[in-house]
């Protein structure tokens, strides 16, 4: 079986090497796209691409296509920080995340390729005695929902992490919330090495094929016009992020969602100086030092709408100069690259995995932020609504259905911004 | 980084010296509205990939709120009116009609 045959493992590394690495095929096929499926997801980023995965492993569907605009993982999968955490407040946002962040231990092997989880612990800093007081609340529920997290000293932060400056001159650290088993991975990697893996199962991955309209008959969804021509399908799965509203708008029905920018730096390569993941909520700095040295660094989003995937350099300003404050060390270091994502921002700033007014059509969305650590979970959950046609245990906390009915799942109160 | 005038006192400011407040000219719902009404004066955004009718406040300037017209997709700002109107003046509908020919005018 293919499978088999393009396993990536020490003997296949061995072999290649052996024959100048001649032999690696593709690892996903781009096929043309067929005249219509069972399933079409819309968007191949982590969730979409997670989504058609579980609907392929957990549901045996696999006559699925997933459409992507542009390139496989070229919108927030491939532009965010990686912070992968599950330490939320709400018992809901705590299921899902956690879930998900135990997906990851083992996405590697499931996936048979490297997406580099890394579990090196996370700390999200209490700089005022407000963020003390909601932290130990968060590290108090955490405890309920079976997920390992714990309040930390100002001393204990500083032995995890040598570089940081406890006096700091306008918000000393007062303590953090650690997530030990909370990490990073390489973002670009789960994108592939869940696309890889459909691709295997036999989906069709078609990219540099954008949705122009969604068709419908009798309030129900038949499919899709593309950029290469119509196709149909008895459902569809919505998970284009930022651009929810636009999808939303060709359906017929608004979201509760707002479209902005968040952007992230990284700076020069240095020497191993920091080995867990710091967030500073309170002036809005996130860094954690990639394998190659660099120091990878998010900040605070835009309030304005925005499709622009640049940001602003007064946000890079802003995150830099709270980031030197807590990390003196820093303070001379030069910055490569900056980019920007649009991300898809709720009320409540929870997600959305629903059904919608257009019968089997389903949206992922609202991931704003903070959904990158969401995409094991997230698939897996929106697998289960899309061939059920119901929401699961998982899912149905996060229905659209919460707004009208004022069941929020408020995670804003816990961090202003969430990664 | 964005520059808007303040249609009060003039001054071209720029984002750092402003405050964004969301979509603008929507329809207050009051009591003995439905609960969709309410939910979608509440929740449901226009969220567009393109014009959009927004409120910004001069808030460290005048300190007073105003609307502005402008692309999500480019930031061309079309202008920027009072805040004491229920809909965007012509003169703004005209600008933008000429910058984007196809413009559907104003989904609001
Ligand atoms: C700077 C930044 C830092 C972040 N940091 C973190 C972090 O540290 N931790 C964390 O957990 N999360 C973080 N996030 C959030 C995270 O990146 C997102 O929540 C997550 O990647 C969303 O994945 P997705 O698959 O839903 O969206 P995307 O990866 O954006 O995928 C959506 C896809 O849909 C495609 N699409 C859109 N419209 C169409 C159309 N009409 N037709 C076909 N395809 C279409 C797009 O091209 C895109 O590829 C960050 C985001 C940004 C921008
Ligand atoms: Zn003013």
């Amino acid at each position: 079986m293919a499978i088999q045959f393009n396993r990536y493992s020490a003997m296949s590394l061995a072999r290649e090497a052996l024959r100048g690495h001649a032999g690696w095929k593709e690892a996903w096929r781009s096929p043309e796209p067929a005249t219509s499926y069972d399933i079409v997801v819309v968007g191949a980023g982590g969730h979409g691409l997670a989504t058609a995965y579980h609907l392929a492993k957990n549901y045996g569907i696999r006559n699925v296509a997933i459409l992507e605009k542009g390139w496989l993982g070229g919108g927030n999968t491939g532009r965010n920080t990686t912070i992968i955490r599950s330490n939320y407040l709400q018992d809901d946002s705590a299921a899902i995340y956690e879930k998900s962040r135990l997906l990851y231990e083992s996405l590697s092997q499931e996936l048979n390729f490297n997406v580099m989880f890394s579990p090196r612990g996370v700390m999200m800093l209490a700089q005022t005695h407000h963020e003390v007081r909601g932290y130990i609340r968060t590290a108090n529920a955490n405890l309920n929902q079976g997920i390992r997290t714990e309040f930390i000293s100002a001393d204990k932060v500083k032995r995890l992490c040598p570089i940081i400056s406890i006096d700091g001159p306008r918000y000393p650290v007062l303590g953090a919330l650690w997530q030990p088993r909370g990490g990073t991975a390489r973002h670009d990697a789960v994108a592939w090495g869940y696309a890889r893996a459909c691709s295997e199962m036999g989906l069709h991955i078609i990219e540099q094929c954008r949705v122009t309209a969604v068709n419908s008959s009798g309030g129900r969804v038949t499919g899709v016009e593309t950029t290469r021509g119509p196709i149909g399908c008895s459902k569809l799965a919505v998970v284009v992020a930022g651009h929810s509203g636009e999808l939303a708008e060709m359906a017929g029905f608004r979201l509760p969602i707002e479209s902005v920018a968040l952007q992230a730096l990284v700076s020069e390569p240095v020497k191993p100086c920091l080995d867990v993941v710091v967030m500073a909520n309170t002036v809005h700095g996130y860094i954690s030092q990639s394998d190659k040295g660099e120091l990878v660094i998010g900040g605070g989003a835009d309030g304005f709408n925005n499709y622009t995937q640049r940001g602003s350099f007064q946000h890079v300003e802003e995150t830099v100069r709270a980031l030197v404050e807590t990390f003196p060390i820093i303070s001379r270091l030069r910055m490569l690259r900056q980019w920007g994502g649009i991300v898809d921002m709720t009320g409540d700033r929870s997600p959305i995995i629903s059904k919608t007014p257009v019968e089997n059509l389903f949206v992922n969305c609202g991931w704003g932020t903070g959904g990158f650590k969401a995409i094991p979970g997230s698939g897996w959950a929106m697998a289960e609504l899309v061939a059920n046609g119901e929401p699961g245990n998982l899912a149905a906390p996060f229905g659209l259905d919460r707004f009208r009915e004022g069941r929020f799942i408020d995670e804003s109160v816990a961090a202003g911004v969430a990664h | 980084m964005l520059i808007l005038r303040c249609p009060y006192c003039g001054v071209d400011a720029d984002e750092t010296e402003l405050a964004p407040g969301g979509e603008a000219h929507i329809k207050r719902s009051g009591p003995g509205s439905t609960d969709e009404e309410f939910e979608t004066y509440l929740f449901a955004k226009v969220n567009p990939k393109g014009v959009h009718f927004e409120r910004w406040r001069h808030s460290h300037g005048c300190g007073k709120w105003f609307h502005v017209a402008r692309c999500t997709e480019t930031l061309e700002v079309f202008g920027s009116y009072r805040a004491q109107t229920l809909k965007p003046p012509k003169a703004i509908i005209d600008k933008i009609a000429g910058r984007r020919p196809g413009w559907a005018g104003g989904r609001n």
